[in-house]
């Protein structure tokens, strides 16, 4: 367990390692970098000015140079300051997280509420007409754009009663209410996207296991059809659905970078595409390596919690 | 391996195609009956590729045209759909932007294919210390959420269609190479490939004419199942302004910012183009959860 667990780790580390350099590199590829887009807004540019910019960010230095620092600062815990806002990129990103990680949660409590229910019915009544249209409303959440959805859920608000939700981030300690909704619209859209996927493993799940014996046994025994399966059969199936929880939370970032635009939230996901249009180096670099690091610890973590769920997994050396 | 061979020459495929023809017919048949969904989804998919072939047939208006004088109006007669902000035709845009739409969801889920079977099928083949760092380059690759690394690269790489592609299979690849190895694994331990080892074959003609055949059930599973999830992603990039750029009428560009900004006063300008995205996703996923269910039963809890 502790050599697995470290071997693990080590995997995580070189892939982080590894994902840094692809970061660099492409950031660097991108035409134009963050004195191009001041003097563009500036219109004129003046060599020994630009020069001097590029100096004081240290543009100037080889890449391989400029990565070297980065590196190094990130040991030390320096994320580099922002190119725009002049600012350490940590002070920038931290106020961020909290609104970012909120929404995550929401959508992930809409996600499993509204996938692990809709799974079980669709496997216990297979193939039913209910089993169909569940099927059909979860596909259609998978392929609706999560962004789109929540434009529709803003459309739909004010055809019907007429309100708007409020497009400036309001903090829950002003007005709480008002925060819940305005963080429940967007948590449902992005929520009704990862449902589905939860929908349809549990669903797959819970009909391999159905077929096994000891469910057979359990009919046998005379025990309720709602025992059997929501303390049988859920138990034995829930296995691949922990994985799929795990790995949706971490790719939830994906679904958020376009929802929190669409609802103006100052989240994390949002300040990413802001950052990237601005060029602003330490500021993409960190928010990528954070969000590589949740995606490989998260994925660490699922399979850690197997051996709490399934006592027959062991992890073994290979 | 007489399919294989066949391929190539003509004289012998010739007697041999007839059969298997009429074979396609009836198997479309009996897919048709036994996966409703899966037709469902077919169907849908085949009006996409119709609208988009036949596009300028199709159209009512120039899908480029400006007209200030009819901007945002109503759904008409005139104008099916309605009109945008600069007074361009929505209807006409849709169909023209099934063209965008397909040739980038065909084209990255075809590159991410070709370029992640050939480094699964050699990474399955080669095994050993290849094998490991291919699968830790991969690692990498899937470390970042699809739509996070598509992002980072399509804002690298400038916008245009080709960048687009490229941007979009990259995050796309390692999924196909790791199925592709995944079945190389197996198909490697076989009796006729160490039969065709036995005598004396290159390495490369066993990988790519014994192995790769054999790959071609998940490999069509594959491609319809990223299908879905490349026009998603496109219509995201395009939708914050990294994806196809103007003029090209894409369906994510359509609900961008300025699509926002006219919601409430012309719906259909958010509703249109978004219809038209989900359909098509929905159509290739429908498909590709039926070809999966027949061509490869094994995956079908994935």
């Amino acid at each position: 367990m502790k050599t697995y667990l470290a071997q693990r780790l080590g995997i995580a580390a070189l892939t982080l390692f590894g994902m840094s350099i692809v970061i660099f590199v492409l950031l660097r590829l991108a035409p134009g970098d963050i004195v191009d887009i001041l003097f563009s807004t500036g219109g004129y540019v003046n060599p020994s000015e630009r020069a001097a910019i590029e100096k004081e960010l240290g543009l100037d230095k080889p890449i391989w140079r400029q990565y070297l620092d980065w590196l190094r600062n990130m040991a030390t815990g320096d994320l580099g300051k922002s190119y725009r806002y002049d600012l350490p990129a940590w002070e920038i990103i931290r106020p961020l997280f909290p609104i970012t990680l909120e929404l995550a949660t929401l959508a992930m409590i809409v996600a499993v509420v509204l996938g692990v229910p809709t799974g079980v019915i669709s496997a216990v009544r297979q193939d039913s007409m209910l089993d169909y249209v569940l099927r059909i409303l979860s596909l259609a959440g998978l392929s609706m754009p999560a962004f789109w959805l929540g434009m529709v859920i803003i459309l739909v608000l004010v055809a019907w009663i007429g309100w708007i939700p409020p497009m400036t981030y309001v903090p829950a300690t002003e007005n709480f209410r008002l925060h819940c909704i305005q963080f429940a619209l967007p948590a449902l859209a992005v929520g009704y996207r990862s449902s589905a996927l939860i929908m349809r493993i549990t669903r797959s799940a819970l009909l391999e296991v159905m077929r096994e014996d000891y469910i057979r046994t359990a009919r046998a025994k005379g025990q309720g059809e709602r025992t059997v399966i929501w303390s049988h059969a859920l138990k034995n199936a829930i296995l691949p659905v922990v994985t799929v929880i795990g790995i949706e939370f971490a790719f939830l970032i994906g679904g958020l970078i376009v929802t929190e635009t669409v609802f103006n939230l100052p989240g994390v996901a949002r300040f990413l595409v802001q950052a990237i249009a601005w060029r602003d180096y330490p500021i993409v670099q960190s928010l990528v390596m954070f969000t590589a690091a949740i995606v490989i610890l998260s994925n660490l973590a699922v399979d850690m919690l197997y051996g709490v769920l399934d006592p027959r997994v062991r992890y073994g050396s290979g | 391996m007489a399919a294989v061979s066949g391929a190539g020459s003509a004289a012998t495929v010739v007697p041999a195609a007839r059969p298997s023809r009429a074979g396609a017919g009836t198997t479309l048949l009996r897919f048709c009956r036994k996966k409703p969904l899966g037709a469902v989804g077919g169907f849908i998919m085949f009006l996409i590729i119709f609208t988009a072939v036949f596009a300028n047939v199709l159209q009512t208006q120039d899908p480029i045209a400006t007209n200030a004088a009819d901007t945002l109006a109503r759904p008409s007669a005139a104008h099916w759909l309605g009109t945008d902000h600069l007074g361009r035709d929505i209807y006409s845009r849709i169909v023209h932007g099934a063209r965008v739409s397909l040739l980038v969801g065909l084209g990255s889920t075809l590159v991410a294919s070709v370029l992640g079977g050939i480094i699964g099928l050699l990474s399955g083949y080669v095994g050993g210390k290849t094998d490991l760092v291919v699968q830790r380059i991969m690692d990498i690759l899937q470390g970042l959420p699809l739509l996070v690394l598509a992002l980072v690269m399509s804002a690298a790489l400038g916008p245009s269609i080709p960048n687009v592609i490229l941007a979009i299979s990259i995050p796309i690849m390692p999924r196909a190479a790791r199925v592709i190895r995944a079945s190389v694994l197996s198909i490697r331990e076989f009796q006729y490939v160490e039969a065709a080892r036995a005598l004396g074959l290159r390495h490369l003609r066993i990988a790519f004419r014994h192995i790769l055949p054999n790959t071609i059930g998940p490999f069509i599973v594959l491609g319809t199942a990223q299908l879905g999830s490349a026009i998603l992603v496109e219509a995201t990039l395009s939708f914050l302004g990294l994806g196809v750029p103007e003029p090209y009428p894409s369906w994510g560009r359509m609900l961008s910012v300025s699509a926002a900004e006219y919601a409430q006063k012309a719906p259909w300008l958010v509703l249109f183009p978004g219809i038209a995205i989900s359909l098509a996703v929905f159509g290739s996923n429908l498909l590709g959860d039926a070809l999966r269910d027949t061509l490869d039963p094994r995956l079908r809890g994935a």
